[in-house]
């Protein structure tokens, strides 16, 4: 087991800067996932930490050690890998045997040490067949199983259930999820799938265009985006935000005053989550929601439409609960949670609320 | 991975060697030796050369079975690509069949025909059996050059159309179907679909194709000696000959460039009639 | 309507069988006319079957002593060729594969440039050099030339073979304990080797086959080709049958072997 530290880890391809410096810390024992659409970086970044790629400037520790010029043998890690890399001339148990017959264990550890792994996955019944008479998910565990046979200090996992289906995925994301937990091992998890990571992780460091836009707990990140981005990435429907005047220390939301922020300019940003808003009951002061098209999702009807001056504003209200007439074109009116208001600037940065 | 940057060029840099000392430096020997004469620069070699008394029907020859055999054997290799894209079973089979004269030496090719076209052979036996002769016929004798240089023409192209062959279907494999099905639904025939859709695609291959089978068939030698002897000489024969026999290296020296610089002109000939403009590849 | 297609069938399938037997009769005729002996080449009419072949034509056929010996340096001078084809295009192909390198495209150029020019013919002027380095007449020395031929066509299907090789699975190696050499040759080359073999195969052929470069180079220690060329005029007919022979079986069934990938992989090498 160890802690992962990147100080000032920068990568360019060329003209293109793929990474900016960063800085980041893993605990040891921590579960950390890199968050970010394709292009961020998030790939980049954990293909340094392995030692596939070199990094045009910093250094990567690995509990106390510089690992920065290491080859990837020699950093004491394993990875999973997008496409699985199970190796097709091998058996499952030669390939989950490969990192210890590297490391020149002897037969019994060997024999050990897969038969742990295997059981952990559950793939004691394939270990004499060939990855070519195996499914996509059974690969996946055989990759994993790999990576854990070793016992590493530091476990990598690039997207690694991306190419499943949809339900597989979600039985692997619960499997890993214990087996994890289960080891103990400080692990990257790279992925594109906030439901994932939200679930996964201890940590979740979003990325975005090569930088680290925020790193927090998956609650820490749901509830208190640091930027724009971060709230319009995480969670399902996106954070709304909309661009509100403020005048004489309030903020106009279509006709419906709040208090504004500290360090609030001449507009602010509201970032508002679909969920956080009710129907304002009758009496009570709300905004005006212009609805364009209601869709029913099962428990929940998503409503988009617009507010405040024809900004677009997605809702989402509880489909057993009271609703308003769903014709679009007609006007609801709705009331913001006032503890779930998320307030940035301009150039979409939070603003720090006053509790 | 963080690996010396010259790791590439040191991967590279045996066979790079190797062709350099046993290709460019011959190459540039064989240029160097053709034009050299008494200690200088000369054109002592080339005349002797085309003062042989075989030099012009060696040029005639080699001409005459490259200008013959070599259109004739991708009109073949062509109907063989369109064939066997009909054929569902057996396939492999055929394929192989067609493609075993691929293995053969053209030193065997000829002693296969030779079998065939000798006096006493294969073809005459046939003929006599169906009543055409009633004694054997040459066939390859200098009283016959029509003959044989057909003769030479046959076996050539028996030997060497499954090299064309070989390559038009690797080409052919990698066209989409989609455009002539395309062409199909717009009413195109057989016919039009083949020479308006299929062959333009398959120019690369075709190019690719007919630039080795010209070097190769400029090259020609074991065949004609087997089949022809002494009576058809050409250029890379008596290159041979010149080497061999009379030890007159510059003279063999002078052949070879000769050659050389046919089968470069015939290369840049096929690489700009058959070039395709980028904005038509796909 | 009907008609016309089964007539169209019939057509088409007679002129797929014509074409068969244009290619194989030839060949057959050839092993009719070495395994008869001297009987049957002096036989007039020829038959088309072998009728009254007799094992004292087959044992005639095997004693020929000449053929056998070239046979072997033939045998040497592929296995030679071989080996040096594959010793330098592996490593080649490989970088070609892996690596983005300026010189890549002046090295692909180089090789290129051996299939526009007529190779064998190269053999003339390293006579000089051959005798001098003291490789004239050996099996080596005609390995050399036949290497050049055969060296940037196995550069060209190596490269393909390992960009068809995910990079991923080399990156799993090395995270997982290996160098780039261990991962190589741990799950790089052996899922290469059919590919590799079948090449290997090829070069063997290529050199087996060669006729010019080999009669230039050797003088006593005549490779078969070198061999059959030299005797063509003076040994009686039914030697020159059974070298022809001799010379083709192995190559049609070397053929035979590598026929899956023979045309994948022909048509890679000259692209």
């Amino acid at each position: 087991m160890a802690s992962i530290t990147i100080e000032g880890v920068a990568k360019r391809f060329g003209d293109v800067r793929a990474l900016a410096e960063l800085d980041l810390t893993v605990a040891d024992g921590e579960f950390l996932a890199l968050l970010g659409p394709s292009g961020c970086g998030k790939t980049t970044l954990l293909r340094i930490i392995a030692g596939l790629e070199s990094q045009t400037s910093g250094r990567v520790l690995i509990g106390a050690r510089d690992v920065s010029a290491l080859p990837p043998r020699k950093r004491g890690l394993a990875m999973v890998f997008q496409n699985y890399a199970v190796f097709p001339h091998l058996t499952v148990y030669e390939n989950v045997a490969f990192g210890l017959r590297m490391a020149k264990a002897d037969k019994a550890r060997i024999a050990a040490q897969v038969e742990k792994a295997a059981m952990l996955l559950h793939i004691e019944a394939l270990l004499k067949r060939h990855p070519a008479q195996l499914s996509g998910g059974q690969r996946q565990r055989v990759a994993v199983a790999r990576a854990l046979a070793v016992e590493p200090a530091v476990l990598l996992m690039d997207e690694p259930l991306s190419n499943l289906d949809a339900l597989l995925r979600l039985e692997m994301r619960a499997e890993l999820k214990a087996v994890l937990a289960g080891a103990g091992t400080t692990t990257i998890y790279v992925t594109h799938d906030q439901t994932e990571a939200m679930g996964l992780a201890d940590r979740i460091a979003v990325m975005h265009a090569g930088r680290i836009e925020q790193i927090g707990t998956p609650s820490d990140i749901y509830d208190r985006p640091a930027t724009r981005f971060v709230g319009g990435f995480v969670g399902s429907p996106p954070m709304n935000f909309l661009e509100l005047p403020v005048r004489d220390g309030k903020v106009d939301l279509g006709g419906f005053a709040l208090p504004s922020p500290p360090g609030a300019g001449q507009k602010v940003l509201l970032g508002l989550r679909g969920e956080d808003v009710a129907l304002s009951g009758p009496g009570e002061d709300g905004f005006t929601f212009t609805l364009k098209v209601a869709e029913l999702l099962g428990p929940q009807i998503l409503l988009t439409g617009t507010a405040a001056g024809g900004q677009p504003l997605r809702i989402v209200l509880a489909a057993a609960g009271p609703l308003p007439s769903l014709t679009p074109g007609s006007d609801i009116s709705l009331k913001p949670d006032p503890a779930r208001l998320r307030w940035m600037n301009e150039a979409g940065q939070a603003l720090e609320t006053r509790s | 991975m963080r690996e010396s940057r010259a790791l590439p060029y040191l991967l590279i840099a045996p066979s790079v060697i190797f062709l350099v000392g046993l290709f460019l430096i011959p190459l540039a020997q064989t240029a160097v030796l053709a034009f050299q004469e008494n200690g200088g620069w000369g054109l002592g070699n080339v005349r002797r050369m085309a003062d042989d008394l075989n030099f012009h029907d060696a040029l005639a020859n080699t001409f005459k079975v490259v200008l013959l055999a070599v259109p004739l054997q991708l009109a073949l290799a062509l109907g063989m690509t369109m064939m066997l894209r009909k054929v569902q079973r057996g396939r492999d089979l055929l394929v192989w069949v067609w493609s075993i004269p691929l293995g053969i030496s053209d030193l065997a090719a000829g002693l296969v025909w030779l079998a065939i076209l000798t006096d006493q052979g294969w073809l005459n036996s046939v003929l006599f059996q169906i009543g055409l002769i009633s004694q054997p016929r040459a066939w390859l004798t200098y009283e016959t050059p029509a003959a044989l240089l057909a003769a030479i023409v046959v076996a050539e192209i028996w030997r060497a159309t499954a090299i064309v062959f070989v390559i038009l279907l690797a080409g052919v494999q990698l066209l989409p179907k989609e455009y002539e099905e395309a062409a199909e639904v717009f009413g195109a025939t057989p016919w039009q679909r083949f020479t308006r859709i299929t062959v333009p695609l398959l120019k690369p291959s075709i190019q690719t194709a007919l630039i080795l089978r010209t070097v190769l068939a400029f090259e020609m030698f074991a065949m004609a000696l087997a089949l022809g002897g002494r009576n058809f000489p050409v250029l890379v024969s008596e290159a041979f000959n010149a080497q061999y026999f009379s030890q007159d290296y510059g003279v063999a020296a002078a052949y070879a460039v000769l050659v050389m610089v046919i089968s470069v002109a015939a290369t840049l000939l096929y690489l700009v009639a058959l070039r395709t403009p980028a904005e038509q590849r796909s | 309507m009907t008609s016309t297609i089964g007539s169209n069938r019939a057509l088409f399938w007679t002129g797929v069988a014509v074409l068969c037997v244009w290619t194989l009769l030839p060949i057959y005729l050839l092993a009719l006319g070495a395994l008869g002996g001297r009987d049957i080449v002096a036989q007039w009419p020829k038959p088309f079957a072998p009728f009254g072949a007799t094992f004292e034509a087959l044992k005639t056929f095997l004693a020929i002593e000449g053929v056998w010996r070239a046979a072997w340096v033939s045998i040497q001078a592929a296995a030679m060729t071989m080996v040096m084809a594959l010793a330098l295009g592996v490593p080649a192909g490989y970088a070609l594969a892996r690596f983005r390198f300026r010189g890549a495209g002046a090295y692909r150029v180089l090789i290129l440039m051996t299939r526009a020019f007529p190779v064998a013919i190269l053999a003339l002027p390293l006579t000089v050099s051959f005798i001098r380095l003291g490789v004239y007449d050996t099996p080596f020395g005609v390995a050399l030339v036949h290497a050049v031929l055969a060296t940037p066509f196995a550069t060209l299907v190596c490269a393909s073979l390992f960009m068809g090789i995910p990079k991923e699975l080399e990156e799993a190696a090395w995270v997982f304990g290996c160098s780039r050499f261990t991962g190589f040759l741990r799950v790089v080359l052996p899922l290469a080797l059919p590919g590799i073999a079948a090449a290997s195969i090829f070069a063997f052929v290529l050199s087996w086959n060669e006729v010019f470069a080999a009669s230039v180079l050797t003088v006593r220690q005549r490779t078969l080709t070198a061999y059959l060329l030299s005797v063509l005029s003076e040994s009686p007919l039914h030697l020159q049958f059974a070298g022809g022979l001799v010379l083709i079986v192995p190559s049609v069934l070397f053929i035979f072997l590598v026929r899956r990938r023979l045309f994948a992989m022909w048509g890679i090498g000259n692209r």
